[in-house]
C-alpha cells in the first residue's frame, strides 16, 4: 500500500509559527492531526495566503496527495468533493468523501417539469441517527441531442438550484454549448471518449472543468484516454470504466475493484482518480410493458454493488423512498468510522415531566438503538424514564446473544443510577427482543419485569394502553 | 551587484502591476521575494499557455496491469450433506469455500465455490414481519411442508431447521421431540439440512448433540457453537462426523479463540464461521468489515480464520425501515425484500459463502447476483448503452 506521510515529514513543511489560526495549539499538533487525517491542509491558512510559503505548500500538497485524487464539482457550500481516497479497506482507515448521488434530469422537460423534478431531488430526505440523509447533485442529460436545448436547460437548472451539476452527453457540441453557459458553476463534464478526447479535452482544459474519461469495457483504453487528457492539460479527471448491470455486474465490480486496487495498493498514479458509476444505465434494458419497479430493483442492486466497490459518484434515476433508503443507509454505514464504537453514554434518561409514577424502560447503549428509542418516546410525548445499559455498543438482539446484555448487568445499572429512589413502583419495562432474560432479571434485581414491544415504534401504544402497571 | 532600483524595474517589466503590488511591502528581502514569486509566476505562466494547448496528434497509449495479489492460503472447502453413496440420504450435496483470492476479484480468480442459500424453517409458528409471513402462512405449523415449499418453490439450496420450540420459554420441547421433527424434514426434502438451536444456553448443547446423532452420515451443519456453549456440540460433531457453525458476536478475537477451542475435537474440514449479521442501517458495517477481514486473514495464512463464512441474513428484517407500514416510505412489499437483498449483497461482496434467508424475492435476487457475478462476460465497448440520451418513461 502507498505510504501515508507521518507528522515528522509534514511538520518541516508547515510555517512553524505556531499561529494557532488552524485551531490547534501549535504546528506540531496540526502536523500530527494531518497525519491522522482528522484535519485538512486548507485549515492552515497562512500557507495559502502568504506568498513566502508557496514552495512549502507545493511540496506539502505533493506529500499529502492521496493515491486517489480529490475532485470538486460545483461551487459554494453544496460543492461535492469526491475521491480523495487513502485506503482500500475501511478497516484500515475511515473512508473519506461518501459516494455522491447525482440524480438525472432530462433536458427535454418543460419548465414546470424541470422545477418539479428538481424539487423532488432537493427535498428527498430521511432522518437517520440524528442526521438528515440527502442526495447530492443533478445530472443533466442531453436527451434532446440539440446543443441549444441542452445549453438552455443547463442555464435554467443553474438558476433553479445551487447544487453541483453534471452535464451528460457524448456529443462534444452539446457539451461545448452547455459548458459555456454555466462554466462558472464548475459542472462535471460527461464525457470524453476514445473518439472525442480532443474536442472535449480541450473544452475542459479551456474552462478548467472536471471531466469524466469514459472508456467502457477496457481498462487499457481507459488508461490511454487518461494519459491523453493529462497531456492536453486536464487536471481533474473522473474515471468511468462503464456500468453493466445484471449479467454484466461481475464485470462492473471487477473493473472498479481493479482500478481502485491498482491506484492504492500498486501506486498506479495514472489512474489515481475518483470513479463514476452509472446505475441509471439499467433503464436501457427497461421494456415498455414491464413494471418500472423491476428496473428500479436492478438499479438499487447495481448502485449497492458500486457503493461497496469504491464508486465515488453515482448517476441514479430512481428517487423513491424504497429505492433510495437502502442506498443512503448503505453509504452511511460503510463511511462511518470503523474504530469509533457507535455508542452513547449509559445512564438514566428523563423524558417529559417525570414523576414517581412514571414508567421505567430500559435499552442498550448502541447509538442506533438509543436514538431510535429516544425518537419514539419523544414522538409519543409521554413522561418516562429510560435506563441506558452499557452493552459495549451492541444492539439488544446481538447483545442478548453475545451475553453483553445480561440480567446481572441490568440489575447493576438499576443500582448504579439509583432508579429505585426516583419512582415508587418497582416495574421495569424490557425491550421485546430481551424477553429471554426477563425472568432471570426479576430474580437478580428484585424488580418486576414487563416485556415491551419488539420494536420501539410500539412504545407509544404500549404505554398508552397502560398495561405495564397491571399486576 | 545591481541596484535596488534596477531590480524593481526588471521585475516590473516582467510582471507589470502584479509585481508593484507585491513590492509595496518594502521590508521583503529580495531572496524571499524571488522564492515567493516563483510559484506564482509558474501559475501565471501556466494560465498564459493554457489557450495555446499542445494537442496530441493521436491517443497516447497506456496499458493497465491487473493488480494481482499474493495469497498463500486457500479458504477451507466444506461440503454440506451426503448422498446415499456417501453414507447419507441427500439427493445432492453443496460445497462452499475453497477461495484463493478476495471475494469476487474475478481478475485474479473467480469464486471457487459460488455462495449458496439456506432458507430458514422453524419448528413452531413464530412472529414474522407481515411481508415475510404472507409467503409462509400455509406452512407455519408444519416444518416438513415448510421445507418443501422453500426448496420446490423458492429454490433454496439447503434448509436450516431452527428448533426454537426447545427453548425453555417457548415450549421446552425435548431433544427427542426435536429429533422427530428433524426426521420429518429429512424425509420431506432431498437437499442438505442444517440444524439450528434455539439460543437457550441450557438446551442448545443437548439438542444439537441429539441432532448430530439423528443426522448420522448426513454431514449436517450444527448451528451453533458459541463461546458459552461449545464443548458438547464439538464432541457430538466429532462423534457423528458433522460440521459446526462457530458463531461469535462481531469480535474477530473471539472468533479465533472459539475456533482454537473447537480444534481440540474437530478438524478444519468441520468448521464454518459466523461473525453475526446486523441489518442494513443497524450495524451492517460491523458484519461487513469483520467478514472482509476474516477472508483476507484466511487468505494471508491465518489458520484460525480460513473458513467459509455464514450469515443470518434474515436479521435484515430487524430494521424497522424493512417492515414498518408507512406510506411515506413506499410499499413495504418492495421495501422489505430489497432490504434483505441489499444486506445480502453487501455481505456477498465482503466474502460471505452461506446465506440464511427468508423472503422469496430476496432469495431469488441473491441467486441472480451470484449467477451474474460468478464469471466475467465478454462485453464489447459498443454494447454499453448510451444512458445520456435514454428516454425513461415519465413517472418511473
Amino acid at each position: 500500500m502507498a505510504k501515508l506521510p507521518g507528522p515528522l515529514e509534514i511538520y518541516p513543511l508547515l510555517p512553524g509559527t505556531n499561529c494557532k489560526d488552524c485551531g490547534e495549539a501549535n504546528c506540531m499538533a496540526f502536523a500530527t492531526k494531518m497525519a491522522e487525517h482528522t484535519v485538512k491542509l486548507k485549515a492552515c491558512t497562512p500557507l495559502f495566503d502568504e506568498a513566502k510559503y508557496a514552495k512549502k505548500l507545493e511540496k506539502l500538497e505533493e506529500l499529502v496527495r492521496p493515491p486517489v485524487r480529490e475532485v470538486v464539482i460545483g461551487v459554494g457550500e453544496r460543492a461535492a468533493s469526491i475521491g480523495g481516497k487513502l485506503v482500500l479497506y475501511r478497516h484500515d482507515l475511515r473512508w473519506s468523501n461518501p459516494t455522491a448521488f447525482f440524480l438525472d434530469v432530462p433536458d427535454t422537460l418543460d419548465a414546470d417539469g424541470m422545477a418539479a423534478r428538481v424539487k423532488s431531488i432537493e427535498e428527498w430526505t430521511y432522518v437517520y441517527i440524528g442526521t438528515n440523509l440527502r442526495l447530492d447533485g443533478i445530472a443533466l442529460r442531453g436527451v434532446s441531442q440539440d446543443p441549444k436545448t441542452f445549453a438552455t436547460a443547463a442555464k435554467k437548472l443553474a438558476e433553479l438550484i445551487d447544487w453541483p451539476i453534471m452535464l451528460c452527453s457524448l456529443d462534444p457540441k452539446m457539451l461545448a454549448a452547455a459548458a459555456k453557459s454555466i462554466a462558472d458553476k464548475r459542472p462535471l463534464l460527461y464525457a470524453a471518449t476514445l473518439e472525442t478526447w480532443a474536442e472535449v479535452g480541450e473544452l475542459a482544459a479551456k474552462h478548467d472543468l472536471p471531466l469524466v474519461a469514459y472508456a467502457p469495457g477496457s481498462l487499457d483504453n481507459l488508461s490511454s484516454l487518461v494519459s491523453t487528457l493529462r497531456a492536453i492539460g486536464v487536471e481533474e479527471i473522473v474515471l468511468d470504466p462503464g456500468t453493466a448491470s445484471r449479467t454484466g455486474l461481475g464485470n462492473t465490480v471487477d473493473d472498479l475493484t481493479q482500478l481502485r486496487r491498482s491506484s492504492i495498493i500498486e501506486d498506479n498514479e495514472l489512474i489515481g482518480y475518483p470513479i463514476l458509476g452509472t446505475p441509471i444505465a439499467v433503464w436501457a434494458d427497461h421494456k415498455k410493458d414491464e413494471a418500472p419497479e423491476l428496473t428500479k430493483w436492478d438499479e438499487v442492486l447495481t448502485a449497492s454493488a458500486q457503493i461497496v466497490r469504491y464508486a465515488d459518484i453515482l448517476v441514479l434515476h430512481s428517487i423513491d423512498m424504497w429505492t433510495n433508503l437502502p442506498l443512503t443507509f448503505l453509504r452511511s454505514n460503510l463511511y462511518t468510522d470503523p474504530v469509533k464504537p457507535v455508542a452513547v453514554e449509559p445512564g438514566l434518561m428523563e423524558f417529559g415531566d417525570v414523576g414517581p409514577d412514571s414508567p421505567v424502560m430500559y435499552t442498550t447503549n448502541f447509538a442506533l438503538t438509543y436514538f431510535t428509542v429516544e425518537s419514539d418516546i419523544k414522538q409519543a410525548g409521554v413522561n418516562a424514564y429510560l435506563l441506558v445499559v452499557d452493552t459495549e455498543g451492541m444492539s439488544v438482539q446481538s447483545a442478548v446473544a453475545g451475553r453483553k446484555l445480561t440480567a446481572e448487568r441490568v440489575a447493576e445499572t438499576l443500582e448504579e443510577y439509583k432508579v429505585a429512589d426516583k419512582v415508587k413502583h418497582k416495574i421495569l419495562i424490557s425491550p421485546g427482543m430481551a424477553a429471554r432474560i426477563s425472568g432471570e432479571t426479576e430474580e437478580v434485581s428484585g424488580w418486576t419485569l414487563k416485556v415491551g414491544p419488539r420494536d420501539s415504534s410500539g412504545i407509544p401504544k404500549y404505554l398508552q394502553e397502560g398495561r405495564w402497571k397491571e399486576e | 551587484m545591481t541596484t535596488d532600483k534596477e531590480r524593481t524595474t526588471s521585475l516590473d517589466d516582467l510582471f507589470g502591476d502584479f509585481a508593484e503590488l507585491v513590492l509595496e511591502n518594502v521590508t521583503i528581502e529580495l531572496d524571499e521575494l524571488k522564492l515567493g514569486l516563483r510559484p506564482m509566476v509558474q501559475q501565471m505562466a501556466k494560465a498564459a499557455v493554457r489557450p495555446a494547448l499542445e494537442m496530441p496528434k493521436s491517443l497516447i497509449p497506456a496499458s493497465f496491469k491487473p493488480p494481482l495479489g499474493e495469497y498463500p492460503q486457500a479458504i477451507q472447502e466444506i461440503t454440506l450433506g451426503a448422498t446415499k453413496g456417501q453414507g447419507g440420504t441427500r439427493g445432492n450435496t453443496v460445497t462452499i469455500g475453497g477461495h484463493t483470492a478476495p471475494a469476487w476479484d474475478l481478475f485474479q480468480s473467480p469464486p471457487k465455490r459460488p455462495p449458496i442459500i439456506a432458507a430458514d424453517v422453524f419448528d413452531m409458528p413464530i412472529s414474522l414481519a407481515k411481508m415475510v409471513k404472507m409467503h409462509y402462512k400455509e406452512v407455519l405449523d408444519d416444518p416438513a411442508e415448510w421445507a418443501k415449499l422453500v426448496v420446490d418453490k423458492y429454490g433454496a439450496d439447503a434448509v436450516t431447521l431452527h428448533l426454537i420450540s426447545t427453548d425453555r420459554q417457548l415450549g421446552d420441547t425435548s431433544p427427542n421431540d426435536a429429533a422427530k421433527v428433524i426426521e420429518e424434514v429429512l424425509q420431506a426434502v432431498k437437499v442438505p439440512i442444517l440444524i439450528g438451536s434455539a439460543g437457550d444456553p441450557e438446551k442448545d448443547g443437548p439438542v444439537l448433540a441429539k441432532a448430530a446423532e439423528v443426522c448420522e452420515g448426513e454431514r449436517t451443519l450444527l448451528c451453533s457453537a458459541t463461546v458459552d456453549v461449545y464443548e458438547e456440540i464439538a464432541i457430538a460433531a466429532k462423534k457423528h462426523d458433522q460440521i459446526v457453525l462457530s458463531w461469535t458476536s462481531i469480535d474477530i478475537n473471539d472468533q479465533k479463540e472459539l475456533n482454537r477451542r473447537l480444534f481440540e475435537w474437530i478438524t478444519p474440514e468441520q468448521i464454518v464461521i459466523d461473525p453475526t449479521t446486523a441489518a442494513l442501517g443497524y450495524g451492517l458495517e460491523y458484519a461487513f468489515t469483520i467478514m472482509q477481514r476474516m477472508r483476507l486473514a484466511g487468505l494471508l495464512g491465518d489458520k484460525e480464520l480460513c473458513f467459509p463464512i455464514s450469515s443470518g441474513t434474515t436479521n435484515a428484517w430487524a430494521a424497522r425501515e424493512a417492515w414498518m407500514k408507512n406510506p411515506e416510505l413506499g410499499p413495504r412489499e418492495l421495501r422489505g425484500p430489497i432490504w434483505e437483498s441489499v444486506t445480502a449483497l453487501a455481505l456477498l461482496l465482503a466474502g460471505n459463502d452461506l446465506f440464511m434467508m427468508m423472503h422469496p424475492a430476496a432469495i431469488k435476487t441473491v441467486h441472480d447476483l451470484v449467477d451474474w457475478m460468478k464469471e466475467k462476460q465478454k462485453i464489447k465497448p459498443d454494447e454499453y448503452p448510451d444512458w445520456t440520451t435514454l428516454t425513461i418513461p415519465e413517472g418511473a
